[in-house]
C-alpha cells in the first residue's frame, strides 16, 4: 500500500511518531501487541473464510460439474474443455458467451465515453454559475437519481421510453410537443436503440454525482489565472478552454484510467429487465450470461464459473494496466 | 437596482512589465457576451435539472391521482383527481407490509454489523507500529478487485445452508475493504498525541478505540453509515440470487421489481389489483397506479432523509477521493 505520505496537505501526522522505527517481529513484541491482534485476527479469518474460501469453487471450471454429487473433489475432471467450449464460435454456449463479451464492452465503452464527456461538460457549466444558491439547487437536484435503486430507475426509464399513452414523456416531448418525430417510437422494441438506452440511463443516474470530483478540482484553481486571462481579453469560453479544462486534466486522466478497471462491469438490472424479448441479443452481458446459463436455465455451474474466471482475469489485467499507466503518467498509484 | 449594487469593485493587477491595470469587475460581467452566456447557461441548467427530476415527480403525481382517471393520460407534474386511495390499497397489501419490515430489519442489522467491525479493524490498521499491518491490509484490499464470482459464491452459500435465510443479507458482506480504507485514512489524520496520552494513562487498545477514536470519527462514520444504509435499502440482487424462494424474507425492492417486470403480461400488478379488488376496493385499482405508489413507498425513505444528509453524502465521495 502506497498511501498518503505524498500528500501532506490533507493528512497531518505527528512527525515524531512517523519516524519511530517499526518494532521487530519478535515473540515479545507480538505479546505486547496482543490486544491489537485480538481485535484484528478474527476479522481477518472472517474475511478469508467468506472471500477466499469460495475461490476453491474455481475447481468447477475444470470439471463436468453435477450438482447431485455433493463433494467437489469427486466430480469428473475435464481439463480445459469448458474454456474451449466457451471460446468456440461454433458451439451454442460459445456463441452466446462471445456475444455477451461483445455486449459488455459495447455497453461500457459507450456509457463511459458519454458519461465522461457529459460530466466534464456539466461541471464546466456549473463552474461558470455565479449565484451560489442557484448552483447548489441544480447540483442537489442532479444528485437525486444517484440514490434511487436500479429497480426504481429501470421502472422510470421504461416508462419514459414507452408510448405517449403509457406516459412516455420522451415521445410526448419529441412527437406531441416539438414534432421532431413523425411517429412515436416504442424505443424498447428496437434493438438498435438498446445500448444507447443503457448509456442514457446510466448517464441520468450518475451525471450529477460524477460532477462532484471535477467541481472540487475546479475550486483549487488559482483565481489569478482567470484575472490575468481577463486582462488579456479572454472571454468565458476561452477561459473555460484554456484555464479550467487544463487545470483539471490530472483529475480527468486519473478518473479515466480508474474507470477502465471497471470496464467489465457494464451494469446488471437495466440490461436484465429491459433486455428481454427482442433486445436479448444486444442486452445480455457477461453477468447475465453467468446467471442465465450458469444458474437459471440449465444449471451449467461449470460454464458459469469459467465465464466468471475469465471475467476476473481480464478485469485484473485492466486494473493492473491502469495502475501501471497512472504510474507512468506520474500520478499516484491507485492501490 | 439599489445604489450600493452599482458601486463597482475594482481590482488592481500588476503585469509583468510593471504596468498596473484597473479592472472593473461588475462592468466586465455586464458585457453583452456575458449576459448572453449567463442566460443561455442558466436556461440550459434549468432544463437539464427539470428533465432529470421529471420522472420522479411524475411517479409522485400518478401515485396521488385516482387510478381510473390516470388511464386517460395527461398526468405530468400534478395530480388531476387527488386521492390517497392508492396508498391505502398498497399499505394494506400483506406482501408489501412484510417486505417493508424485512427491508427495515435488514437495514438496521446491516448497519450495525458493518460499522462496528469495520471501524475496529480500521483503528487497528491505523496503528503504524502494528506488526501485521501490511499482510492484513493486503488481504482486504485484494478483495476490492478480486472476487470468486457469482457461481462459486452461490455454491458456497448453498453449502453453508445460507440460502433462503435472513443471515445471508448481512453476514457475507460485513466488511467492505473500501470503507475500511476510508476510515483508516481518517483515523491516521487524527492527532497521534491523544492516543499516546491515553496509552500512557494505561488505557487498553480496545478502550482507546471505543472511547477516544470512535467519537472523533463521527463525521466519517456518519457518511459511511449513510452509504451502507442506502446500499442495503437499494440492494435487490442478494435477495434475487440467494433468497428468491422465501416469501417471508423478500425485501421491498424485490416486491417492487416483481410488480414492475410483469406489466406487459399484466401479471404481477394485475394480480395485486385483483388482490385489492377482492379486498373490497372494486374497480379503483390499475397496475400503473399500484406500480407508481409502490415506487414512491420504496424511494421515500431515501428521498426524505436526502435533503438533510446531503452534505454527508458528498463528504463521503471526497473522503473516498483521499485514497486515490
Amino acid at each position: 500500500m502506497k498511501t498518503k505520505e505524498k500528500k501532506p496537505k490533507r493528512v497531518k501526522f505527528n512527525e515524531e511518531h512517523l519516524h519511530r522505527p517499526k518494532p521487530q517481529m519478535t515473540w515479545r513484541n507480538i505479546w505486547l501487541q496482543r490486544e491489537l491482534i485480538i481485535m484484528s485476527v478474527p476479522l481477518l479469518l472472517y474475511m478469508i473464510f467468506f472471500r477466499y474460501v469460495p475461490i476453491t469453487g474455481w475447481a468447477m471450471a475444470f470439471q463436468n460439474y453435477k450438482p447431485a454429487i455433493r463433494n467437489v473433489w469427486d466430480q469428473e475432471w475435464v481439463g480445459f474443455a469448458n474454456f474451449q467450449n466457451l471460446l468456440n464460435m461454433n458451439t451454442l454456449y460459445g456463441q452466446t458467451f462471445l456475444r455477451s463479451v461483445r455486449n459488455t464492452f459495447g455497453q461500457s465503452i459507450l456509457s463511459m465515453v458519454l458519461g465522461f464527456v457529459c460530466a466534464i461538460g456539466l461541471s464546466l457549466l456549473l463552474n461558470e454559475v455565479r449565484s451560489v444558491g442557484f448552483k447548489r439547487i441544480i447540483q442537489n437536484l442532479s444528485y437525486m437519481p444517484h440514490f434511487l435503486s436500479w429497480i426504481i430507475a429501470t421502472g422510470m426509464i421504461a416508462t419514459a421510453l414507452s408510448l405517449p399513452q403509457s406516459g412516455g414523456f420522451i415521445n410526448i416531448v419529441l412527437h406531441d410537443w416539438l414534432g421532431i418525430l413523425k411517429e412515436p417510437i416504442a424505443f424498447l422494441n428496437h434493438p438498435k436503440y438498446f445500448w444507447g438506452i443503457v448509456a442514457g440511463g446510466q448517464l441520468w443516474k450518475s451525471l450529477g454525482w460524477n460532477t462532484i470530483i471535477y467541481l472540487a478540482a475546479m475550486t483549487a484553481i488559482d483565481p489569478q489565472l482567470y484575472e490575468a486571462a481577463e486582462i488579456d481579453g479572454a472571454n468565458r469560453w476561452r477561459k473555460m478552454w484554456h484555464i479550467t479544462l487544463p487545470s483539471i486534466k490530472a483529475t480527468i486522466v486519473i478518473l479515466l484510467i480508474m474507470s477502465t478497471g471497471y470496464m467489465l462491469e457494464s451494469g446488471f438490472e437495466i440490461q436484465y429487465f429491459l433486455g428481454a424479448g427482442v433486445n436479448k441479443e444486444v442486452a445480455e452481458n457477461i453477468d447475465i450470461f453467468i446467471l442465465r446459463y450458469g444458474i437459471q436455465l440449465r444449471a451449467q455451474f461449470h460454464l458459469g464459473t469459467v465465464a466468471g474466471i475469465m471475467k476476473t482475469i481480464v478485469a485484473i489485467f485492466f486494473v493492473a494496466s491502469a495502475n501501471w499507466l497512472a504510474k507512468i503518467l506520474g500520478s499516484e498509484r491507485l492501490v | 437596482m439599489s445604489e450600493k449594487k452599482i458601486k463597482f469593485k475594482q481590482v488592481k493587477i500588476k503585469r509583468e512589465d510593471g504596468t498596473v491595470v484597473l479592472v472593473n469587475k461588475r462592468r466586465a460581467n455586464l458585457s453583452l457576451e456575458n449576459v448572453v452566456f449567463t442566460t443561455l447557461n442558466t436556461s440550459f441548467l434549468i432544463i437539464l435539472a427539470a428533465v432529470m427530476v421529471y420522472p420522479m415527480l411524475n411517479v409522485l403525481a400518478v401515485s396521488f391521482n385516482e387510478a381510473v382517471d390516470t388511464t386517460r393520460g395527461g398526468i405530468y407534474l400534478w395530480p388531476r383527481a387527488w386521492t390517497l386511495r392508492n396508498y391505502e390499497i398498497v399499505l394494506n397489501m400483506p406482501t408489501i407490509l412484510t417486505a417493508f419490515y424485512v427491508s427495515v430489519a435488514r437495514l438496521i442489522v446491516t448497519v450495525i454489523t458493518n460499522l462496528i467491525p469495520t471501524t475496529m479493524l480500521a483503528y487497528v490498521l491505523s496503528r503504524r507500529h502494528y506488526l501485521f499491518n501490511k499482510p492484513i491490509t493486503i488481504v482486504f484490499v485484494v478483495t476490492m478487485y478480486f472476487n470468486a464470482g457469482m457461481i462459486p459464491n452461490y455454491i458456497f452459500m448453498q453449502q453453508l445452508g445460507l440460502l433462503n435465510t435472513f443471515t445471508v443479507y448481512w453476514l457475507p458482506g460485513m466488511i467492505s475493504a473500501f470503507n475500511l480504507i476510508v476510515i483508516r485514512t481518517y483515523i491516521r489524520s487524527l492527532s497521534e498525541s491523544l492516543i499516546e496520552s491515553a496509552k500512557i494513562d494505561g488505557a487498553s487498545e480496545f478502550r482507546i478505540f471505543a472511547q477516544i477514536v470512535t467519537p472523533l470519527c463521527m463525521p466519517v462514520l456518519a457518511t459511511i453509515t449513510l452509504f451502507v444504509a442506502v446500499g442495503s435499502w437499494n440492494d435487490w440482487f442478494t435477495n434475487f440470487l440467494y433468497n428468491p424462494g422465501a416469501a417471508h424474507l423478500t425485501t421491498l425492492q424485490f416486491e417492487l421489481q416483481k410488480l414492475l417486470s410483469n406489466t406487459a403480461s399484466a401479471g404481477g400488478a394485475a394480480a395485486a389489483a385483483t388482490q385489492a379488488a377482492q379486498a373490497g376496493f372494486g374497480q379503483q385499482v390499475t397496475p400503473m397506479s399500484i406500480r407508481s405508489t409502490i415506487t414512491v413507498v420504496t424511494a421515500l425513505p431515501i428521498l426524505v432523509v436526502y435533503p438533510f444528509l446531503q452534505r454527508y453524502f458528498v463528504n463521503g465521495l471526497m473522503l473516498g477521493g483521499v485514497k486515490e
